[in-house]
């Protein structure tokens, strides 16, 4: 049937999204559409937010975490089904809106599984043993004697369906959780094996729904020019050639933000139209005047002797243990090094986008955030309304890494939106994303060795100067214990010695988290430092890690040096620094690649534990054709305690390689005057197809010790790993990312 | 007016000539499968098939289709089982997924050209797809699959430690 454009409204396709329905998919393309996907009818079974047992026996379970490629939606839903007694290949998966009672929604920080892993069992068990109270009715059985697995309840060979219990199960008293048992984990038969990826279909069939898929009636778009400077203000503009545009509706100067910048609308002018290409073209043809501010002067480069000159003066003691002055002065050789990692960007395949929609003081948004509930918070502060007034519907991330944790783009459409009283959805463009990001802290570090006589290391000093992401918040200078715990604090060193230090680093960006943040620096340096103490000592590298994390036992604080570690939020005596594990995982990477007999090969290891997880990486070099450094093979072996899916967590692995093979070759944000020098993929390059190994092996070292991280852990190896298997390729010691600006790769 | 089919369907379309192919799809006839990932045809996640041949809808004018036919991925296979779908699913190639429909669609016209293209060939065809989340030896092993070669030794491998 032809179309025309007179079946269109405001320029933007409603219709069939308007008919779309979602069921199970994220939530939905329309006001219509999110209602019908509302997870749970009234009738049947439902204790909680997050299982329903319907009159019919379909079981419903809510994801209450962002799905961004790590596999939350094909992993925690098997959780609860597992627990509940549910066949996980006949549930429906709902995702969650934002909702307090959900309790943590922010996906970030590999938490999805570690933080939630008892809470969601608790959830799924509290059905069960009201479907088991049910069934103890109709039986006239003793509760003890019965079970409940593939979707009925059990006393031998008896069964009753959840069906028929629902509703009957539904009118009871949910118990509270201290009167609700978990079962044996040796019942959790669906668990800890490779699971289906749910989303799949959607996916390459091109119907599952990201953050812009998203379209409301009489919707605009928004595009906004803001301002090139953090800081930075509009003091004028001519908004004539945006509004001679076709399809431009109105041009509108953004609230001006105030530091600390947290998550506020960044400022500028915004443009509206009925399509993106017109919003595009509209503000490209905006004339904007601008007082760029006191960040106008920031030079990435010259920061970066800044900081050099800083961590070359004693900072903030963070670790002390011994006396490491003095080991130093009586060394037999003093081994130093400097190394230096630049801002990097998150640049997620999908740039920021939120859909808002406000009307008679409330406030509903759809959007690919990380942390709906803090979208919530910020669209409630800038609109000056209450929380119980917004509404947050979660749609597939297309990527997200940190950067949709933050919740600017959502408040920049929550605002436009009450402004040109319409659904607006705020587009970021790829420069936008690039220009405009949390960038991850730049960092240098001074690391200072002492060696006696016999080549044992006496002392280790670690100096680290990071932007931290405190100063997006709070103006903050330098790094707080929870900064330092991530590769600095927690490193685990048998050396009698050891002293860690701070140094002050300004922000003059925005600073953010990226997927592993601190670790990625902190890893790369202490990582890269390890093999070249290796060399100077004259010790096989995978020997030297063994001798410098010690032998397996749990490192005290004492040994630390610290009064306190943070831990990921976790208790230590939960999960304490094992070295052990640490151990088990080196060894496994090095058994799978040969390492010890590497004749021929050039490999560099690398060992790190973050997010509780313990990972080691080797990685292969060559040269290629026009003599340029290429990885060409990659042995990751990973202990992240108990693992639900391990195919997600392969698959998080074998990103992370890529991930972290990104940041070596060619991530940084370079700032000149203040202005992002980088603005699109050309020069934000990321590892493309040709580049990436033969082969990634990845290896789960079975510890069966509690859940731990997975998203993120994969991540800080990377890069020291490379950079050792370039030392061992050339002899150059590369102590500064990334490797392009060296002309190597 | 423009004049032109997409996934088997005519229509007439009276838009800007100069808006690219990215944003008639997906603003105009509300196909969301194809996604912006640059606007600078870096990225390669709004590829589509213009008559046989890929084209970077975010860079392309839809005055280059008039009279011509688009297939995106929701047009690739009627019931969403082309073998390299299905591959993909397979494997479980997809992480977030947004690149996903600019990767198929680009390995599709490589599999129509040549139906068992080497390592080599499938590395070159797709060197202008990003995949942030790093997918790309499982894309290899698929692209291998679909086109019924062995997949080794792309293959990402799974070792009980």
């Amino acid at each position: 049937m032809p179309l025309t454009r007179r079946e269109f409204v405001g320029g933007l396709f409603v219709s069939a999204v308007a008919t779309r329905v979602l069921a199970d998919e994220p939530s939905g393309a329309n006001k219509q559409s999110a209602k019908t996907a509302a997870p749970q009818p009234a009738e049947g079974l439902k204790p909680n937010l997050f299982v329903h047992v319907g009159s019919d026996g379909q079981v419903t379970i809510a994801c209450h975490r962002s799905e961004m490629g790590q596999g939350v939606r094909s992993t925690l839903p098997v959780l609860i089904a597992d627990e509940l007694g549910a066949d996980p290949a006949k549930i429906r998966i709902v995702q969650g809106d934002g909702d307090k009672r959900y309790g943590d929604q922010n996906t970030d920080g590999s938490s999805s599984i570690r933080s939630h892993y008892k809470e969601l069992r608790k959830a799924a068990a509290t059905a069960r043993q009201l479907l088991i109270a049910a069934a103890a009715v109709q039986l006239r059985a003793p509760a003890s004697e019965l079970t409940a697995h593939d979707d009925a309840v059990w006393q031998g060979k008896k069964s009753i369906s959840f069906a028929r219990l629902a509703d009957a199960a539904g009118k009871l008293p949910v118990p509270k959780p201290d009167a609700v048992e978990l079962r044996p984990e040796s019942e959790l038969i669906h668990c800890f094996k490779d699971l289906p990826l749910v989303d799949a279909k959607p996916i390459v069939t091109g119907s599952a729904q990201f953050g812009a898929d998203v379209t409301l009636p009489g919707m605009l778009v928004a595009v906004i020019e803001r301002p090139p400077v953090v800081g930075g203000k509009v003091a004028g503009y001519d908004p004539s050639a945006a509004l001679a545009v076709r399809g431009v509706k109105k041009v509108v100067q953004m609230p001006q933000p105030e530091a600390p910048w947290k998550f506020q609308p960044w400022g500028g002018v915004a443009v509206l139209a009925d399509n993106t290409w017109a919003a595009m073209r509209g503000r490209a043809a905006l004339k904007i005047d601008w007082d760029l501010g006191p960040n106008a002067t920031y030079d990435s480069d010259a920061y970066a002797k800044e900081l050099s000159k800083v961590v070359h003066e004693p900072g903030k003691s963070a670790r002390n243990k011994g006396d490491v002055e003095t080991a130093l002065k009586s060394a037999a050789k003093v081994v130093e090094a400097e190394y230096h990692v630049p801002h990097l960007a998150h640049v997620p395949m999908e740039p920021p986008v939120a859909i808002a929609h406000f009307e008679d003081g409330k406030c509903e948004v759809w959007a690919p955030t990380q942390n709906p509930q803090d979208a919530m918070k910020e669209m409630a502060r800038v609109l000056g309304i209450d929380e119980d007034k917004t509404t947050c519907h979660v749609t597939l991330l297309g990527g997200a890494f940190g950067r949709k944790s933050k919740a600017d783009f959502v408040s920049e459409a929550a605002w436009l939106s009450r402004e040109v009283k319409a659904p607006v959805r705020v587009q970021f463009t790829r420069e936008d994303d690039v220009r405009h990001d949390y960038y991850n802290a730049v960092n240098t570090q001074l690391l200072t060795a002492a060696l006696d006589p016999k080549g044992q290391v006496t002392a280790w000093r670690q100096r680290t100067a990071l932007s931290p992401i405190g100063s997006t918040f709070t103006g903050a200078d330098q790094a707080t214990a929870n900064d330092l715990q991530q590769g600095v604090t927690d490193l685990p060193l048998a050396i009698p010695n050891v002293r860690a230090e701070t140094c002050k680093a300004p922000a003059h960006v925005r600073v953010g988290w990226l997927r592993s943040v601190y670790n990625i620096f902190h890893a790369f340096a202490a990582g890269s430092f390890m093999d070249e103490l290796a060399h100077a000592r004259g010790v096989d590298p995978v020997d030297n890690l063994h001798e410098l994390f010690g032998p397996p036992r749990i490192v005290t604080l004492e040994e630390l040096g610290v009064a306190k570690l943070p831990n990921y939020s976790t208790q230590l005596d939960e999960q304490p620094i094992d070295t052990g594990r640490l151990r088990a995982v080196i060894d496994k990477a090095a058994q799978m690649s040969r390492f010890k007999e590497r004749k021929g090969r050039a490999l560099g290891i690398a060992a790190h534990r973050s997010f509780l997880t313990y990972v080691a990486a080797v990685v292969s070099v060559v040269r290629d054709a026009r003599g340029k450094i290429a990885v060409d093979e990659v042995w990751l072996a990973y202990d992240a305690g108990l693992v639900i899916n391990t195919e997600r967590a392969r698959s998080q692995m074998e990103g992370a390689v890529i991930f972290g093979m990104s940041h070596a070759f060619y991530g940084g944000a370079t700032m000149k005057g203040g202005v992002t020098e980088q603005s699109n993929f050309n020069d934000y390059r990321l590892i493309r197809m040709p580049q990436a190994p033969r082969s990634i092996h990845v290896a789960q070292v079975k510890s069966g010790k509690p859940p731990c991280g997975v998203g993120e852990p994969g991540v800080p190896p990377i890069a020291p790993a490379i950079a050792n298997a370039i030392f061992a390729l050339t002899g150059r010691r590369i102590r500064e990312l990334p490797l392009v600006r060296a002309g190597i790769v | 007016m423009i004049s032109l089919t997409v996934n088997g369907k005519a229509y007439d379309l009276d838009v800007d000539p100069e808006m690219p192919i990215l944003w008639a799809l997906r603003d105009v006839l509300g196909l969301t499968g194809t996604k912006y990932g640059c606007g600078q045809a870096l990225c390669g996640a709004c590829t589509v098939h213009l008559d046989k041949e890929t084209v970077r809808s975010c860079c392309t004018p839809i005055s280059r289709a008039k009279g011509r036919s688009v297939t995106t991925i929701e047009g690739l296979s009627p019931t969403g089982n082309h073998p390299l779908q299905k591959a993909w699913c397979d494997l479980a190639v997809p992480q977030c997924g947004f690149c996903q429909a600019g990767q198929i669609m680009t390995a599709a016209a490589l599999l129509a050209q040549n139906p068992k293209p080497t390592d080599a060939d499938i590395d070159r065809s797709l060197a202008g797809n990003l995949c942030r989340c790093g997918t790309y030896t499982r894309i290899r092993a698929a692209v291998k699959r679909a086109a019924g070669l062995p997949e080794e030794p792309t293959r990402s491998t799974s070792e009980e430690g």
